[in-house]
């Protein structure tokens, strides 16, 4: 199995033999991944086989779940993020996540963006962090003149921006999103899409996507999950997104990119 | 279950549409250089008029093609299938344009005599090219990389009969056997077919992609 990629930069974040369990049940077994810094990757497989899994262990989101357990290390700056010593919400500053539905908070779009920040201790000017993020979330023209109103009030696809707005504006390293356009339509999603290609520049990505073609427009590299009997999430195959996609060297990777299972 | 019949089933129309437009191709490639060598000016002509179908069946399979591209999303060995077919269909279309050229051919030299002997590598160059097409739409069809693979290399007899019919047509030039334009236009279906084999070449390293994922170049 192929888990390391050829990529001339950094790692900005590595899995190593990661296994997560709810309960007794083993979701997600032996993961060994290497993420690119400033690369967008893309993890892709059927329903169930442990996409939100593995990324909520990224930001040790799945501490919020109770029975949830990782044995294994994931490699942050040469440190893994599941010592002891380790502060999740440090962590989650650095490793920020966009969810599925956007989410925003019953107030001010202004208030949005500013509470990361402001929770976080941020003491310089909050109008310029405010419009630098949703300058970044190319959110800013469509919302400058009415900051004051409710992050409500806006589509659905703004609202997705809004909340990588307010996700950008605690400076994180690495954004990792969940099926973050499945609630958008069409446009809004390839609007999400060209702003992914311009925060690789500032951030490393790594995005969970149940729809392929999505992951072979946006992403640089593309990791394929499937399952076992078990029902346990393992990685199949990982590599750059073209080759993936034009030259898989799994059969499974081949069956389930040109749909033939999945 | 079987998911994408719909998809499956085009996929299969390409490759059956490939498999009858080189058919077609090859048989007469084989049929210009009979009809030139026999002076059947009609059989000549019917390859001619061939080239409008063929022309046609390379248009409308690529059309087909980007079809699918646009509306299924082809990826892996169905991307590379459609590649294959689309740069095949190209390199078949090519292969009938030097038979046309060979029809062509005969009909200028309307009724003059030819040495026969200037024409006489013609046809095993012919039933050579045809031999390598046929075998290498086999290994299309059949996803047999390793013939793909051993194709190119009988390239080198063709070539070897271009330069030995070459060679008659310079002596003959020398000794004022036949007329200058005569010996230009055989010179040039000489070339014809020479050239038809490097294509059949192309649609070796075509199939061997389709196969493998790697494009290599053969020759
Ligand atoms: N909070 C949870 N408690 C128990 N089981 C869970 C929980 N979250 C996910 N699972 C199970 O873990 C497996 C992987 O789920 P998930 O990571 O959501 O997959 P994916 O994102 O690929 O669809 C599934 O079998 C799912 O039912
Ligand atoms: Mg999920």
């Amino acid at each position: 199995m192929t888990n390391t990629v050829h990529s001339n930069g950094h790692i900005a974040i590595q899995a190593n033999n990661m296994h997560v369990y709810y309960g007794n049940f083993r979701a997600v077994k032996d993961i060994t991944l290497q993420f690119p810094s400033h690369q967008i990757s893309a993890l892709i497989g059927p329903s169930g086989c442990g996409k939100s899994t593995v990324l909520r262990s990224f930001n040790r989101m799945n501490d919020l779940v109770a029975t949830a357990r990782v044995e294994g290390e994931v490699l942050y700056h040469n440190h893994n993020i599941y010592d002891a010593s380790v502060d999740p919400v440090e962590v989650r500053r650095h490793i920020g996540m966009v969810f599925q539905k956007p989410n925003p908070f019953p107030k001010s779009i202004y208030e949005n963006v500013a509470w990361g920040a402001r929770v976080n201790g941020f003491k310089g000017n909050m109008d310029d962090l405010v419009e630098s993020a949703l300058r970044q979330a190319a959110l800013w023209d469509e919302v400058k003149d009415k900051l004051d109103q409710s992050g409500y009030s806006l589509s659905g696809g703004q609202q997705q921006r809004l909340c990588i707005a307010r996700t950008i504006a605690v400076k994180p390293e690495i954004i990792l999103m969940d099926e973050p356009t499945s609630a958008l339509d069409p446009v809004a999603t390839l609007k999400i899409e060209e702003l992914i290609q311009e925060l690789k520049k500032s951030y490393t990505i790594i995005i969970v996507t149940h729809n392929m073609q999505q992951a072979a427009r946006a992403s640089d590299y593309t990791a394929f999950f499937n399952m076992d009997e078990d029902r346990a999430g393992y990685l199949e195959e990982y590599n750059e997104t073209n080759e993936l996609f034009t030259n898989p060297k799994n059969e499974l990777t081949e069956q389930y990119i040109t749909g033939r299972f999945g | 279950m079987i998911v994408r019949e719909h998809f499956d089933r085009d996929l299969r129309h390409l490759q059956d549409e490939i498999l009858r437009m080189g058919s077609e191709v090859e048989e007469n490639l084989v049929t210009a250089v009979d009809a030139l060598r026999a002076r059947d000016l009609k059989r000549s002509q019917r390859v001619i008029e061939a080239d409008h179908w063929i022309n046609q069946r390379q248009l409308t399979l690529n059309m087909e093609a980007l079809t699918l591209i646009a509306t299924q999303q082809p990826t892996a060995k169905d991307l590379r299938l459609i590649a294959a077919v689309m740069n095949i269909a190209n390199e078949l279309e090519r292969i009938h344009d030097y038979a046309k050229g060979i029809g062509r051919i005969s009909l200028m030299m309307n009724s003059d005599p030819i040495p026969p002997e200037l024409m006489a590598e013609f046809p095993e160059m012919a039933a050579k090219t045809g031999s390598m097409l046929h075998r290498a739409l086999d290994a299309f069809i059949n996803r047999d990389d390793a013939l793909a693979r051993a194709i190119p290399a009988e390239d080198d007899i063709v070539d070897e009969l271009f330069n030995k019919a070459l060679k008659k047509m310079t002596e003959a030039f020398m000794h004022n056997l036949t007329s200058y334009e005569d010996i230009n236009r055989l010179g040039w279906a000489n070339h014809n077919l020479e050239r038809s084999a490097d294509r059949v070449g192309n649609i070796c390293e075509w199939v061997g992609y389709m196969i493998t994922g790697k494009f290599e170049e053969y020759m």
